[in-house]
């Protein structure tokens, strides 16, 4: 092999293990569950011998009340997961941006929710929202008031209590690490003119920080669509319905119900659902670098003042 | 910021590590408890600690028989074996895969460079749920060797066994799926540690004819080593934690630790002291990971997020 040869072959060798990983183990799956959604198919059976039914699995998902169900918890769950995270993660960011000593054990305490096995939270938090011998009731019962059922009637609110114990962590670095990167003289300007600390709050620090919260909202979100295993341990969905997010309805329709077709097809409603988000946060990253390079263009092309 | 923190701030603050260790720390002192004790409630921290349900729980590894067990049902450390073979097999090929192909995004300009760069991007989406038939089916049906074939024969006359001899069930089978998922993020993440690295480093080795794979592993990687480790856990985070693909694709000896876990939580009388027991030796090499690398965890986050 010439030189030449071997130096136009190079990227393809550094890129060529992981093409090859991800067409195996990734694009052809993905490939293989679109295709199987379109067919009836129970596990027992090879895919090449089952029939096709067009789009028979997505319609009747479409008008089926227990998907439209899990749909709609889904899209609750990780609407409000991503509210009140954003909301307390940012607030307590602003909160704590002061030079401490002790800031960096502070952040380590912070990450270790996120670090544990989703199984893990899960099962702590199931114990702690035991009916009878859970922290929080024993808690209730002594301080004198009333139990709560806590994964029964409000299954819902404490799945999502968990999730928010686990990540507004995650929020708060990002949020933080944000804060200290703004340009410290437009602060300091704000100072000297007099801006109270609500108004330095509203006016400069968050219309700085927005870019990198709106990043920071969207990962969480796509996130919030990938969380089963903690309210797998904590609620296994129910009761009822009330707690069966999409991702857990995909696993109980493929081992349980044993319809692989069905399955797919959820699958495949749930990947359309992810890409639109991905594909809106693609669309904003590219406009907001459209909007800075703007901005510099002009910054640079106007008279000096 | 130049003002001295208030008492309230220092309160503010003790509250939320409460918050955030308090449930860990809990799991932690029960573990060490009887169930009785547990049951009861009498007391938060007065009680006798006992190691008793950890010696359950990894009944199947030690050295004696511990009193209080008559027979040994949990096989946890089989599982804790099949979960460290995995998590490390599959963090290591993530990383050297995942690395070289960060490095010819960043650094060649190529064909379908731009189609590669971005299915990436996208695949860091799909959620394992979704991965889940289509896996269970392939590995399954597909990815087998005939069992008249060669290799497959071969195997089969080692092993023993009958049909095909299929990926699923395998720890390889397990692996394959968690590299591919982690792939995509560790090349996000280790390609802006990579643009940082300066070109004329790189451009010194090859005059000084270094080969494109010399001057990879000999210049370019001790230089992004931050980067490595913030990928490092990352991916051992989520080959050590996952529990669905897991499994949907595991047999009776590949089981790894999450799926014992939700096995023993679904039983309908829960042995709280054992389980939390168990819980807290899958938690503690993340716990672990965290204390001494809390630095690159947190800079590997930034770089992902900011990075957009």
């Amino acid at each position: 092999m010439t030189r030449e040869r071997l130096n136009r072959m190079t990227p393809y060798m550094f890129f060529g293990p992981a093409a090859v990983i991800m067409v195996i183990a990734l694009l052809y799956p993905l490939g293989y569950m679109v295709y199987g959604s379109f067919r009836d198919w129970d596990p027992s059976q090879n895919i090449s011998e089952t029939e096709f039914v067009g789009l028979k699995n997505y319609i009747t998902l479409f008008f089926d009340p227990a998907f439209r169900e899990s749909l709609s918890v889904t899209l609750i769950f990780a609407g409000s997961v991503v509210v009140v995270e954003m909301v307390v993660g940012v607030g307590l960011a602003l909160l704590l941006d002061r030079d401490i000593k002790g800031m960096s054990v502070l952040r380590t305490l912070f990450i270790l929710p996120m670090m544990i096995a989703p199984v893990v939270v899960g099962l702590m938090w199931r114990f702690m929202y035991h009916p009878t011998v859970g922290t929080f009731n024993r808690t209730l019962d002594w301080l004198g008031l009333e139990k709560v059922d806590w994964l029964g009637q409000h299954a819902l609110l404490s799945v999502i209590i968990a999730d928010v114990w686990q990540w507004t962590p995650f929020i708060f670095i990002l949020a933080l690490a944000a804060l200290q990167s703004l340009p410290r003289s437009a602060l300091e300007a704000a100072r000297i003119d007099g801006a109270t600390a609500w108004q330095q709050i509203v006016h400069i620090k968050l219309p700085l920080m927005m870019p990198v919260l709106i990043v920071t909202a969207l990962l969480r979100l796509i996130d919030a669509f990938k969380v089963l295993e903690v309210i797998l341990v904590m609620t296994e969905g129910g009761p009822g319905l009330s707690t069966e997010i999409v991702a857990l309805r995909i696993s109980r329709t493929a081992t349980e119900f044993r319809e692989l077709g069905v399955a797919a097809a959820m699958s495949n409603y749930l990947l359309i659902l992810l890409l639109f988000l991905t594909l809106g946060m693609f669309a904003f990253t590219r406009w907001q670098e459209a909007r800075a390079d703007r901005i510099a263009a002009a910054a640079a092309k106007a008279p000096e003042v | 910021m130049h003002d001295k923190p208030s008492p309230a701030f220092y309160a503010l603050l003790f509250t939320l590590i409460f918050m955030a260790v308090g449930p860990i720390a809990l799991m932690f002192i029960n573990s060490f408890k009887l169930d009785v004790d547990i049951v009861s409630g009498t007391g938060g921290l007065l009680f006798l600690p006992t190691i008793q349900n950890y010696e359950t729980a990894l009944c199947d590894v030690l050295w004696y028989e511990p009193d209080h067990i008559d027979f040994c049902s949990l096989k946890f450390g089989g599982a804790f074996v099949n979960s460290i073979i995995i998590a490390l097999v599959s963090t290591m090929l993530t990383l050297i895969i995942g690395c070289m192909a960060a490095y010819a995004l960043v650094r060649f300009r190529f064909m379908g460079r731009d189609v590669a760069s971005l299915t990436t991007l996208m695949v860091r989406m799909v959620p394992p749920a979704v991965l889940l038939v289509p896996v269970f089916g392939l590995w399954n049906n597909e990815f087998c060797l005939d069992k008249d074939g060669l290799i497959g024969g071969l195997i089969r006359d080692a092993f023993g066994g009958r049909g095909d001899v299929c990926l699923a069930g395998t720890h390889a089978g397990i692996i394959l799926v968690y590299i591919a998922m982690n792939l995509p993020f560790v090349i996000w993440i280790l390609q802006s540690f990579i643009v940082q690295v300066p070109r004329s480093l790189e451009e010194a080795a090859r005059v000084d004819g270094a080969g494109p794979f010399q001057v990879f592993f000999l210049v370019v990687l001790p230089l992004i080593k931050p980067g490595l480790a913030a990928a490092a856990i990352f991916t051992f985070r989520i080959a050590w934690n996952e529990y669905l693909l897991a499994s949907a694709l595991s047999d009776r000896n590949t089981k790894t630790v999450p799926i014992l876990i939700v096995n023993n939580m679904s039983e309908f009388n829960v042995e709280w002291g054992v389980i939390m027991a168990t819980g807290m030796l899958l938690a503690i090499p993340p716990i672990i990971f965290t204390l001494f690398a809390s630095r690159q965890i947190i800079t590997g986050m930034t770089a992902g997020a900011v990075k957009g």
